[in-house]
């Protein structure tokens, strides 16, 4: 620019004019407040309209306690099952090659293209006391639906695609080149996989676990077909909040749905620091 | 250690990668597969590796059948082409990888791998080296890194893919030279993978040169030169000043 004739400024072709974006960027800040901030200041400010006593009073309350629970049960086996498989299969697929790949891979998505009600329909057609299971487990001693055991597999079928998709790019792009020095200089499957692979890894399996998590805990359609509704039994937050708004009690719904909001800002900050410290080593799909 | 190749075939599908190969390598010797891109070279050094299961065919190390040892157990270092860098472990940790993941009952004691890396790093001139990562080093410098790490196992041979392929052609210079006084001082079987004629002539006692799977001829860079045995070797030789063929991958 130095070189240029004075007091002509340079634009590169792509820069718009001044006007178009000032435009451009209040269009989309506007945007963004009305359907993202709006929303998540109103939960928290309904949460809180009756002050902060009825806030807390609502959360300690004793059905309410026991959705938070279960929901930290659900997602306490959910996800790390789900991240265990999400590894496994990624690791399958991206590191070998086999008959079916394409299909396993389509199988994987499959949770991300199905309504999570019809998953949560299908666990009741197959485990229901009318289902194609329900007999025979009934007459083992086994409830599926209806009970902890239900929501765990709905949670698990809906969240687990996000570690595996959130691994299969990255491995793929890694290649299998520092696996095979590691088999050279005689390491066993184990070593490598233990020191070479999943080191390689580690902060994109956290972002996926991150993700699974604020996933599984925040589910609504599977849980809620599966769940029956059983207050202090069966219910986790997200079934919570819609009993208590469906028995007009706004301040308490809304005073646990603040609960869940927090929890996807919490997240959202992790994710973010994630994407800043490790952004290189997180999924190779981010950048392309 | 000497190195048997007999009548070793490898296909990809359909696609034969290597076929019906024969070749004896001696005890210390220096030999560069040369040949141009798919010609089947690198397949044979995975072969050789162990990283690539032949479907015909015998290997042998010292005349002990190794077809089917699986690559971590025959103490075989590899050099890759874009050197495989462990990038989440330091130098000094790559380099003591092959010691470190042994069993207790061969593993050298913490304080004799602490000792061979550093005499390695010495040895490639990298003393300073030790507590950066891959990605703080520069090319030459992780190729180094990875003939050290391959070194540390006390191989029976040393195999090299295209060792200089990513580096500038002032570099690749420098390293060659030092990579054959190396190799003289070691005694080290060796074969490495090249395209460029210059540096396999150059730096190998003899040279295999490869086409369409099949070696063409074995020898020294006279008797290549001098006795072509077929159109192809005499062809590649002419027509491929190294300068232009080294600019490739």
């Amino acid at each position: 620019m130095t070189a240029s004739p004075p007091r002509k400024e340079f634009h590169p072709p792509t820069r718009e004019s001044f006007a178009t974006r000032v435009v451009l960027v209040s269009v989309a800040v506007l945007y963004i407040s009305l359907f993202l901030f709006t929303p998540l200041i109103a939960v928290f400010t309904e949460g809180f309209r009756n002050g902060v006593d009825a806030f807390l009073n609502a959360i300690v309350e004793k059905d309410a306690l026991a959705a938070v629970k279960l929901t930290f049960i659900v997602a306490g086996i959910a996800v790390p099952l789900n991240s265990l498989f999400g590894l496994a299969a990624a690791w399958a697929i991206a590191k070998h090659d086999f008959k079916g790949k394409s299909l396993l891979i389509t199988l994987i998505d499959l949770p991300f293209s199905v309504s999570p009600v019809i998953s949560g329909l299908v666990y009741v057609l197959l485990f229901g006391a009318h289902g194609f299971l329900g007999p025979t487990l009934d007459a083992l001693g086994i409830k599926i639906i209806f009970t902890t055991a239900g929501l765990v597999l709905a949670t698990m079928f809906v969240t687990f695609p996000f570690v595996a998709r959130e691994l299969i790019p990255l491995m793929q792009e890694q290649g299998v080149s520092e696996e095979e020095a590691a088999i050279s200089l005689g390491a066993s499957g184990w070593q490598t996989f233990w020191n070479v692979t999943l080191p390689n890894v580690r902060w994109a399996l956290l972002y996926g676990v991150l993700l699974c998590n604020a996933r599984a805990m925040g589910e609504f359609g599977a849980v809620s077909v599966v769940s029956g509704h059983i207050r202090g039994l069966t219910n986790t937050m997200p079934l919570h909040v819609e009993i208590l708004y469906n028995e007009y009690n706004f301040a308490a719904a809304f005073a646990v749905a603040s609960l869940l909001a927090l929890l996807a800002l919490v997240t959202l900050v992790l994710k973010s620091a994630l994407e800043w410290h490790y952004g290189e080593e997180i999924a190779a799909s981010h950048r392309h | 250690m000497a190195l048997e190749i007999d009548r070793v075939t490898k296909r990809f599908g359909a696609f034969p990668a290597v076929q019906s190969v024969s070749l004896i390598v001696a005890p210390g010797e220096f030999l560069a597969l040369l040949g141009p891109s798919g010609s089947g070279k690198t397949t044979l050094l995975r072969v050789v590796g162990g990283l690539d299961v032949p479907e015909e065919g015998q290997l042998r190390f010292d005349a002990q059948d190794m077809t089917l040892t699986p690559a971590r157990e025959r103490r075989v270092g590899f050099v890759f082409q874009n050197y495989a860098l462990f990038r989440h472990m330091t130098v000094a940790q790559n380099i003591a990888f092959g010691l470190d993941v042994r069993p207790s009952s061969t593993r050298p004691p913490a304080r004799e791998i602490k000792r061979r890396v550093q005499a390695l790093l010495a040895r490639m001139q990298l003393e300073d080296m030790g507590a950066r990562y891959p990605s703080q080093l520069s090319g030459g410098q992780r190729q180094r890194v990875a003939l050290a790490r391959a070194l540390a196992i006390e191989p029976r041979i040393l195999l090299l893919d295209e060792p200089f392929g990513a580096l500038d052609a002032k570099v690749r210079k420098g390293l060659r030279q030092w990579l054959r006084t190396l190799h003289d001082e070691m005694k080290l079987t060796t074969i490495m993978v090249t395209h460029d004629q210059e540096e396999a002539l150059a730096l190998a006692d003899r040279v295999a040169i490869m086409n369409a799977g099949r070696i063409e001829q074995v020898g020294t860079a006279r008797e290549l030169r001098e006795t072509p045995a077929t159109p192809f070797v005499r062809d590649f030789l002419d027509d491929t000043p190294s300068h232009a063929q080294g600019s490739g991958i």
